[in-house]
């Protein structure tokens, strides 16, 4: 089994999104190094609309990650409610 | 008229579909084969355009809405940067050296890049690999001017960053990046995706933006580590173009197999010894340390990279020839490197040093195996000579690698107390390399890489000395004539950092407070 992980500057956009993203995959481990904010999980990462939104307490397109994304690994399947990094197919 | 229209929104795969695909077509004036004349030679076999799954569905709308908003970002930075001084805050001086590095070398590759990614964004026969690359090619422009902006206010203060484009054409150690880049961009476009996209960009990158910008940061360099997070923004979009082409090429025939092989085993080893100059600049060049060149290596190539030819051995595909001797050149290349440009600094515009006590017992305990052993012996002995007034510059050219076009620094595999050479012959000429990997890719394309231009053997042709220099005069200096070619300023802008401008400046600049500095 391998991690995929995906990486964002570390900043208060950011916050709500890892934080939502720790809520959507119990497995993710979080490491913050300066300026940036690492999230590892084994094979399989997702990223829900829905959950930031509730996060943020307003409507959110995903396409917004972009602004704070610094780096991710894995294949990536993305639709306007998900965003799903994974090895193996 | 009141008929109701029904405006539903197109979910995002349909809207990228209509906004990117459906303005291609067929022509019928011209063959396609004609209108595309590049994406055939290189042996490819496409045969289904269709099946190009878009990386990161951004329509230009959402394209330029975002990339204007990063904007925004990273010039109030910018700006709050310079108002405040902020180039006085950094760790000390010595760290404004790597962003010299950065300028001299990097920034250009990110103009190479655009102009690169322009070209195969005109020639592939898909239109959703066309739409792809020129978004890129885009991408990278931002990049060059961004990165130029954030250090141009650097430029007004410290040395070594005011002529960073003619170096880049002319000085010894640039040909590096620049002979690299101008590989990728001189292949068939399908190479230049696997060479950039695919190796370099998702294989390789997070080792130059991710560990070294999170560098900056610590070193209190925060409109550095803005344009680097926002570029690397961008480029989580480029590393998933460079998996989905992969994906793409062998997916549509098993013939494309072999040929990206060999494309992988020649631009990880063409990527990863380009590295060594970013190995140099985390181990060496940031006062305040994050992470070393061996733990990012082990975090971003090993795990990462691990992983990624895992995933793709169902398609037939090995990890790349070089794998195994570049996980061994971790514990080494940064010292190699480190090493190399202590000693030829008289030729180089930036400037270097011997590690202080503290840094040397950090390299020793991030190194357990090699630093204490090889290389610190080294750096203690030229601290010694530099405190008796013998700094110990090197004046002998040395023997370039023909393809990465590297001195020949590194060890020999598994015996790092001997050099590692290789040579062999073509056209009645011996042609010299660094390594097996940079020997096969010589071989398998000699007609390309006799012409390499390498700067040791052109300036003992005599060709890098200002227009009308006379080398038979009596009294004839030929360094200080490659110098005066290169326009470097000597004395100001290369030397040892205990001795330079910048650090005096910087000093008075913080009212005479001493860094931790050795000698």
């Amino acid at each position: 089994m391998s991690n995929v992980f995906i990486a964002f500057q570390a900043n208060e956009d950011s916050r709500p999104i890892v934080d939502s993203i720790v809520a959507d995959n119990p497995l993710a481990e979080v490491v913050y190094s300066p300026g940036l904010v690492k999230i590892d999980a084994p094979n399989r990462l997702v990223i829900h609309r829905e959950t930031i939104e509730q996060e943020v307490g307003r409507d959110f397109d995903l396409q917004e990650i972009h602004l704070n994304l610094v780096t991710l690994s894995g294949h990536i399947d993305e639709d306007d409610d998900q965003l799903t990094l994974s090895w193996g197919h | 008229m009141d008929a109701k229209v029904t405006n539903k929104k197109l979910g995002l795969k349909p809207r990228y579909q209509t906004m990117t695909r459906d303005l291609g077509w067929t022509t019928s004036y011209q063959y396609m084969d004609k209108v595309f004349p590049y994406d055939k030679y290189e042996g490819i076999k496409i045969h289904d355009w269709d099946n190009w799954e878009d990386p990161f569905r951004l329509t230009m709308e959402a394209y330029w809405k975002y990339q204007g908003e990063k904007e925004k970002k990273l010039y109030a930075v910018i700006d709050a940067f310079a108002q405040n001084n902020g180039q006085l805050g950094v760790a000390d001086a010595r760290y404004i050296n790597a962003l010299k590095l950065f300028v001299q070398g990097v920034s250009p590759l990110e103009y190479c890049a655009h102009r690169g990614f322009a070209h195969v964004g005109r020639h592939f026969t898909g239109v959703g690999a066309r739409v792809a690359a020129q978004m890129q090619s885009i991408d990278e422009l931002r990049h060059y001017q961004t990165q130029i902006h954030t250090i141009s206010n650097y430029n007004k203060y410290f040395d070594g960053m005011h002529n960073s484009n003619h170096w880049f054409d002319r000085v010894w150690y640039l040909s590096v990046p620049k002979s690299f880049f101008e590989d990728a961009m001189s292949g068939g476009p399908f190479e230049f995706l696997v060479a950039i996209s695919f190796s370099f960009e998702y294989v390789l990158t997070n080792l130059l933006f991710v560990p070294f910008m999170s560098g900056a940061a610590h070193n209190g360099d925060m409109s550095t580590v803005t344009f680097g997070f926002s570029a690397q923004s961008d480029e989580s979009r480029h590393m998933t173009l460079g998996i989905e082409c992969i994906k793409f090429l062998l997916e549509q025939d098993p013939a494309n197999v072999p040929i990206v092989q060999r494309w992988i085993d020649k631009w990880f080893w063409r990527g990863y010894r380009l590295l060594t100059l970013v190995a140099m600049m985390q181990d060496y060049m940031l006062p305040k340390r994050v992470m070393s060149w061996k733990e990012a290596w082990e975090m971003y190539a090993e795990s990462n990279g691990g992983a990624l030819f895992k995933d793709l051995e169902r398609y037939g595909i090995r990890p790349p020839k070089g794998w195994q001797d570049a996980c061994e050149g971790k514990d080494h290349i940064s010292h190699q490197a480190w090493n190399t440009f202590y000693t030829y600094n008289a030729a180089a515009p930036f400037h270097t040093w011997t590690p202080n006590p503290e840094e040397m017992d950090w390299l020793s305990e991030k190194y357990p195996d090699t630093f204490a052993q090889y290389y610190k012996p080294r750096f203690e002995y030229y601290g010694k000579k530099h405190q008796e007034g013998e700094r110990f510059y090197n004046t002998t050219l040395p023997m370039l690698c023909q393809v990465c076009q590297i001195p020949m620094v590194f060890h020999e595999p598994g015996d790092p107390g001997s050099i590692c050479y290789r040579e062999t012959d073509h056209d009645g000429d011996k042609y010299h390399f660094c390594s097996d990997h940079c020997k096969e890719i010589f071989t398998n394309e000699p007609e390309k890489y006799v012409q390499a231009w390498l700067p040791v053997n052109q300036i003992y042709q005599g060709n890098c000395f200002p227009e009308g220099t006379d080398p038979t005069a009596p009294g004839f200096d030929p360094l200080a004539a490659v110098l005066d070619y290169y326009e470097m300023e000597v004395g100001r802008d290369n030397f040892d950092f205990a001795d330079s401008q910048d650090r005096k400046n910087f000093r008075e600049w913080n009212g005479g407070v001493e860094e931790e500095v050795s000698p």
